[in-house]
């Protein structure tokens, strides 16, 4: 056990010091050795297959993105930025980006309060629970492919949900819920909603059951209400699994496609389009692979700025203890 | 050898390098095909050659105008509308449109360039990819009074062309609308969307009408738009077989085999074997018009067609708030990214 503790106190720079000075430099190299095997081994697959798939179809998607290219013939009509600066100047990729923000914004807004709700009311004991968790969480399985074919029958004129409004006597408020441009973003946005409410509530109860419950009952003797005490305890110590949470969901709200492309192309007049439809429509579609490069590049690149300036500045106090202090 | 559509399409793979010049192999038959094989030539030399033809019309449904007390398909454009006006308060859907697709919102655009650019002037804009002649302003100012009269079904903006019964060529095989303008493919997507059981689409219910004349307008009245399917040879094919090949195709017993699969065949010689007769009146129609313009969005290169598609798109969902001008814009502006 000491010499264990020995060894382990050598290799530690503080403890170094105290140590016989010939006894780490005569184990160094060989742990060194081992530890370079050990990186190479566990890490070395996982690296090269990070490179090979993601690094290296970055780079050149931004190369591609330098040319006026129709995926036919060699890379000839070399344009620099060009291409770059006519996506940020495209007013239908703007409002491409804005829609992915608004659909970013509104989940932050509602989905986030229905899924906390939802997630501390099903985190009671009752009856039926589980049913109750499986059933909410029940659309998240589903492809988006089938969710997007599902709706699209559900929500055509006269259809399910128009019957159904007409029946309860809501039919003054049936609108043509995909064709009309100024409503399909946010049927668009009620989907969504539908589909990924599940994964917040099961994120979140998940957080909810690491929250001991001493410290409601102890809230409890001291005479804190029901209220107080989930606004007090419980919205506090759930504040991690929310914060991940927002970070998913914004995620997600910047690579919206599936649904999209299969319920309105991105239409009525690019009305739902969002960055990656964009990208397809505009790029692909067109021949136009350096323009279509261009804009997913943009995409990674919005994408990417915004994750880190999010894990940045507020993840960072979750991760923080986890990640760079030495645990144990 | 591989699937082709000739046009614009054809011309941005052809810079590749890949693709065989035909000429010297065809030249000696080619002109038996007519002028619909021109679409298939850059600067006279022959990259492909069709076994098709497809033309645009409206298909429509002789028991729903009978039912509305339209006894003649309309000639003119405001004929059609006036048609528009009866089966309205027939409670008839007039014409029923796949916007979802976008490619449907072009025909009409298409055609109304058709009615007011001369042969010419279609001729030159094809070739120098530009659309900033004064027609093309014009095509645009007739589509935005022709949307005016809201001919087409509710909520046609997420309507597709031919998925499902809910798609505007199911909207027409099973009776909800009474036309569409499409190509001459229509029928068989029709059958394939509704069992034969309820609607023979090969009885007489079925019929076809030109896009109608525009009045004042200069450009051809009887021109139609319509395009080609066929093959070309890649460069590493062994010549002269699979230009052989070609030939084959369009000698009149192999396209007597193809017109069996209900398309128009691209030798007329093989015309006497079309059955449908909507078909049939198609083919007077082509014999009867000098001109056959392929349609735009294919005759383009691909990027400047799928601005075309793009900006009608956007014009059928705002006909109020977007200028007609802006398709014209948007062309011209894809045509500088070339």
């Amino acid at each position: 056990m000491t010499e264990l503790k020995g060894a382990t106190a050598a290799a530690g720079a503080p403890a170094a010091a105290a140590a016989p000075r010939t006894s780490p430099a005569a184990h160094r190299p060989r742990r060194s050795r081992r530890h370079v095997l050990e990186l190479v081994v566990l890490l070395g697959p996982a690296l090269l297959l990070f490179a090979a798939f993601v690094l290296l179809p970055i780079c050149i998607a931004a190369y591609y993105g330098m040319f006026n290219w129709t995926g036919y013939g060699p890379l000839s009509d070399f344009t620099g930025l060009h291409n770059y600066k006519l996506v940020l100047e495209d007013p239908v990729f703007r409002s491409s980006l804005f829609h992915n923000l608004i659909i970013a914004v509104l989940s932050l807004v509602i989905q986030l309060p229905i899924s906390i709700a939802i997630a501390l009311l099903l985190n009671r004991r009752m009856r039926g629970g589980s049913f109750l968790r499986m059933a909410v969480f029940a659309p998240y399985v589903v492809s988006q492919a089938t969710t997007a074919v599902l709706w699209l029958l559900l929500l055509q004129p006269g259809g399910f949900v128009d019957e159904l409004m007409e029946s309860v006597g809501l039919g003054g408020l049936v609108q043509e819920w995909l064709a009309d441009p100024t409503i399909v973003l946010y049927t668009m946005f009620g989907v969504l909603t539908w589909q990924f409410i599940g994964f917040g509530v099961i994120l979140l109860l998940a957080g909810l059951q690491g929250i001991p419950a001493e410290l409601r009952e102890a809230a409890a003797i001291d005479g804190a209400s029901a209220w107080q005490t989930t606004r007090r305890i419980t919205l506090p110590l759930l504040g991690p699994t929310v914060r991940i949470w927002i970070f998913l969901s914004m995620i997600g709200s910047l690579q919206v496609f599936d649904l999209v492309w299969i319920m309105t192309l991105g239409g009525p007049a690019n009305a739902s389009s969002t960055m990656v439809t964009y990208m397809i429509f505009f790029g692909f579609h067109s021949l136009e692979f350096g323009y279509g490069s261009a804009a997913a590049v943009l995409l990674f690149v919005i994408s990417f700025v915004l994750a880190f300036l999010y894990q940045r500045f507020v993840l960072r106090r979750d991760t923080d203890g986890a990640l760079t202090r030495a645990v144990g | 050898m591989f699937f082709q559509r000739g046009g614009g399409f054809m011309a941005t793979q052809v810079k590749s390098g890949e693709i065989k010049n035909l000429t010297p192999y065809v030249s000696s038959w080619i002109g038996e095909l007519g002028s619909q094989a021109q679409a298939w030539q850059i600067n006279g030399a022959q990259y492909g050659v069709p076994y098709d033809l497809h033309t645009v019309g409206f298909w429509y449904r002789k028991d729903l105008f009978a039912k509305a007390g339209i006894s003649t398909p309309p000639t003119t454009m405001p004929e059609l509308e006036a048609d528009v006006t009866k089966l309205k308060a027939a409670h008839i859907v007039p014409i029923a449109v796949g916007s979802k697709d976008q490619w449907p919102d072009a025909f009409y655009y298409d055609y109304f360039a058709v009615r007011e650019c001369s042969v010419a002037t279609l001729q030159a804009a094809v070739k120098g990819v530009s659309a900033n002649y004064p027609c093309f302003a014009k095509a645009g100012d007739d589509l935005k009074s022709f949307m005016a009269t809201s001919p087409f079904q509710p909520a046609f903006l997420n309507t597709p062309a031919q998925t499902g019964a809910g798609s505007s060529a199911g909207m027409v095989a099973d009776g909800k609308a009474a036309m569409e303008l499409q190509g001459d493919w229509d029928p068989s997507v029709f059958q394939a969307l509704v069992p034969k059981s309820t609607w023979q689409t090969d009885t007489t219910d079925l019929g076809w009408f030109g896009f109608p004349a525009v009045p004042g307008a200069p450009g051809n009245a009887t021109a139609l738009l319509g395009g080609s399917d066929g093959n070309s040879c890649s460069t590493k094919a062994p010549e002269p077989a699979c230009a052989d090949f070609l030939q084959y195709l369009d000698s009149p017993a192999a396209q007597q085999l193809i017109v069996g699969a209900s398309l128009l065949p691209a030798n007329s010689a093989a015309s006497s074997a079309v059955s449908l007769q909507a078909d049939q009146d198609i083919l007077r129609a082509s014999k009867a018009s000098s001109f056959t313009q392929e349609y735009l969005d294919l005759a383009w290169p691909t990027n400047v067609g799928t601005a075309l598609d793009s900006a009608v798109a956007t014009f059928f969902a705002k006909p109020t708030s977007t200028p007609p001008q802006s398709i014209v814009t948007a062309i011209d502006q894809a045509a500088t990214q070339q």
